[in-house]
């Protein structure tokens, strides 16, 4: 009698499924690759015309474009976004391709870690432009 | 027991009987197609625009240590060398762009027929290739 058999788990599915398997931390993850790719729509759009209002242009034209505040909010938008948009996707390629679990956190975090530091370059750069 | 790649072709059922089940075919087997290329470019365009983002910070750092150090990402980029990775980095910012959209209507449940899927590839890759030449037609007038 298969259908007599019970048993009682006194733990909601939710805490059973969580940190199982696959099913570590997906969601948030994925939520933000979704998030940071719609933001990047529109800055990547401006980023463009951005770069080709500056084609060729010297350097004193191009501190003088990004000491206006809006360019200036708009560029350290984009470098927060686009950094953070590459080391979530970076991740995922890393936990598809690289099968060695020490290799592949290694990479993950050296990966963030670039970004970070990329990121803060970028933005001290675009700050010091944009304040003196 | 003829292969020893039977070994990893080892499965259960849902009663706990051991069956051998096949592996997928690896991927020299399948043909090239639009969907599965593309996919791959995905990546490789978002790696790609990474590598490229030290550009953007090599340009963003000079521009604020002065003409000197501006003057040489200038000379990087009018280079041949330097004017080869502008138009990698265009066409595969432009390509991620146009794909990463096509992704997003996916995640929002638009699209996932076949021919749905093909056509829309397409119309990435002419969408990536007459914009690539737009932005640079623009941009060599605009020089």
């Amino acid at each position: 009698m298969r259908e007599s058999i019970s048993i009682n788990v006194r733990r909601s599915q939710l805490g059973r499924a969580r940190g199982v398997g696959a099913g570590h931390s997906g969601v948030g993850h994925w939520r933000s690759e979704r998030i940071t790719s719609i933001a990047l729509v529109p800055l990547t759009l401006w980023f463009i015309y951005a770069m080709l209002h500056l084609v060729g242009a010297p350097q004193p034209a191009v501190a003088a474009w990004v000491s206006n505040p809006i360019n200036a909010t708009l560029l350290l938008v984009l470098i927060f976004v686009t950094f953070q948009h590459m080391h979530l996707g970076f991740q995922v390629i890393c936990e598809d391709y690289v099968s060695n679990k020490w290799q592949m956190t290694l990479m993950i975090l050296g990966a963030k870690a670039v970004s970070l530091v990329l990121g803060l370059l970028a933005s001290v750069a675009v700050l010091k432009l944009a304040l003196t | 027991m003829k292969d020893v790649r039977d070994a990893l072709m080892v499965a259960y059922t849902s009663d706990g009987k051991t069956v051998r089940r096949p592996l997928s075919p690896h991927l020299q087997i399948y043909a090239p197609q639009i969907t599965s290329i593309l996919s791959i470019m995905n990546r490789v365009t978002g790696i790609a625009l990474s590598v490229g983002t030290l550009l953007l910070v090599w340009w963003l750092v000079a521009a604020a240590s002065g003409p000197g150090a501006f003057a040489a990402v200038q000379g990087f980029v009018a280079s041949p060398v330097g004017l080869f990775v502008l138009f990698g980095w265009t066409t595969s910012l432009l390509f991620h762009f146009f794909n990463g959209i096509r992704h997003l209507a996916w995640d929002a449940g638009f699209g996932f027929d076949l021919p749905q899927t093909y056509t829309s590839g397409w119309a990435v890759v002419i969408a990536t290739a007459v914009s690539t030449v737009l932005v640079w037609a623009v941009g060599l007038w605009l020089l």
